[in-house]
């Protein structure tokens, strides 16, 4: 092996050993999923939508975004909006 | 599987690794992408921390809607239409359709212009894209009216994570406007960047909370060339810079408090290099009535302080100002409400709902004076929605 393709591989292999010991702590202090998948179904409610319809959405997000100072941080997507 | 399992599992992984790492340093032979191989196997393992959850297409759909706006002596109305089909259960297309009909005669109107009419026409397209637990979405949209034309791509891409518990979305959004003037043509343009982050947690098997960070990045001509700004009383046309940089942090939560209740409430803070920044506070309720019966009601509170340059009468010459009375000082109070009703439902076939919405506000304006009277202007708006929802 070329003495660059050892320095390659040491400074790797250094990387990927921090990563391995990081990751392998970090496995250990993380929580299993709380809630299963099959006590999720109150979640799937149309009561528990922060928006049920995106058109519905869309046209006010559009009515507040023309005659408001703020803009954005709604989650809903960004558009043409004519705003100016 | 357990949490002690899958550490312990991790661990044993880590050890091989190291162990092929070593055996290659004595020179003892085995490829050195072996070990990188069983070291970022380790790592994934690592990061996964639950089975994998198959994102989910948004199901087929399509929208009629009619809506109407009504304040501050604009009228706006016009339908909308949102259609939403799945193929092939890996990509969902949908295409939009939006029109305004506006007859504008606002203060700034009323004030130092005409009253005028015209008509804005948006339409857009996209397709959401499953692949394995993550939910790609490509769109574009244009936006045209005498005056001013706006077109933007979105790219937006949801991961579902930790078992499904916690989703992440990234998007980015381009757009491009092309800016003018009745009587003299299109003379400037804006460009425009908005970058968003988004968070979903799964709290409870009741309660989910989302944030969502967005940057809005704008260059360009940002102003109106119909709008007049006062300078020691006399009117001269506004002076707006050309750069714009905002961020918004929201956040929200939503749970069902007792069956067929829920309740959600949210937090907005806005803030940008023009110095305004703004807080949006909103709580709402949504309630089941029977079996074909949903009743939402909300109320949000938006405050706002304004930009650096403006000024309802400015007394020194500066090199910007405007008399914008959406970049001013002022406060807003907003009651809505939402009601679902289903007309038809044909299990495992389709589903038919109509809709309607109505939404009240009052926006009191600080420093923002109605010239016809001498006193702070305020004005009362409401917005309306009706329209059908089918789901096939």
């Amino acid at each position: 092996m070329s003495p660059v393709r050892q320095h390659l591989w040491t400074a790797l292999r250094g990387v990927l050993l921090a990563l391995a010991a990081a990751g392998a702590l970090g496995a250990c202090a993380m929580p299993e999923p709380w809630v299963k998948p099959y006590e999720r179904e109150r979640l799937a409610d149309p009561l528990m939508k922060f928006q049920r319809d995106a058109l519905s959405a869309k046209h006010l997000e559009h009515v507040h975004e023309v005659r408001e100072g703020a803009r954005g941080g709604t989650g809903v997507q960004g558009g043409g909006c004519g705003c100016n | 599987m357990a949490a002690t399992d899958r550490c312990r599992r991790a661990v044993r992984s880590t050890q091989l690794a190291l162990l092929a790492l070593a055996e290659r340093r004595d020179g003892a032979g085995g490829l050195p992408f072996l070990a990188t191989a069983r070291l970022l196997g380790a790592l994934g393992g690592l990061m996964a921390t639950g089975h994998a959850h198959a994102a989910e297409l948004p199901e087929d759909r399509a929208d009629l809607m009619l809506h109407s706006f009504d304040g501050g002596g604009v009228e706006a109305w016009g339908p909308a239409l949102l259609v939403r089909k799945n193929l092939l259960n890996k990509v969902s297309l949908f295409g939009t359709y939006y029109a305004d009909i506006v007859s504008n005669a606002s203060i700034d109107v009323v004030t130092t212009a005409s009253p005028y009419r015209e008509t804005r026409h948006e339409y857009g397209l996209g397709a959401d894209y499953a692949v394995r637990e993550s939910l790609l979405t490509f769109a574009a949209s244009r936006s045209t009216e005498p005056d001013y034309i706006a077109t933007a791509f979105n790219v937006d891409v949801a991961t579902d994570t930790f078992s499904g518990m916690t989703t992440v979305g990234l998007g980015y959004t381009y757009g491009s406007d092309d800016v003018g003037k009745v009587g003299e043509g299109f003379f400037d343009n804006a460009k425009h960047w908005r970058y968003r982050l988004g968070v979903s947690q799964i709290l409870t098997p009741r309660w989910l909370a989302n944030a969502n960070f967005e940057v809005v990045s704008d260059d360009g001509y940002l102003g109106s060339p119909y709008r007049m700004a006062l300078v020691f009383g006399a009117a001269v046309p506004e002076r707006m810079p050309r750069t714009r940089t905002s961020r918004t942090v929201q956040l929200r939560l939503i749970g069902e408090v007792v069956p067929g209740w829920s309740v959600r409430g949210e937090y907005r803070y806005f803030w940008d290099t023009w110095e305004i920044s703004a807080h949006t506070f909103g709580l709402g309720a949504a309630h089941r009535i029977g079996e074909k019966w949903l009743v939402d009601a909300y109320a949000r509170s938006y405050r706002q302080e304004g930009a650096l340059f403006y000024s309802d009468n400015a007394t020194s010459e500066t090199q910007y100002v405007t008399r914008n009375r959406q970049l001013s000082t002022y406060n807003s109070l907003t009651f809505g409400t939402k009601v679902t009703y289903e007309l038809m439902r044909v299990p495992g076939r389709y589903e038919l709902f109509l809709n309607g919405a109505l939404e009240y506000w009052k926006t009191d304006y600080s420093d923002f004076t109605d010239l016809r009277s001498g006193s702070l202007y305020s004005y009362n708006a409401t917005v309306a929605q009706v329209f059908v929802t089918l789901l096939f």
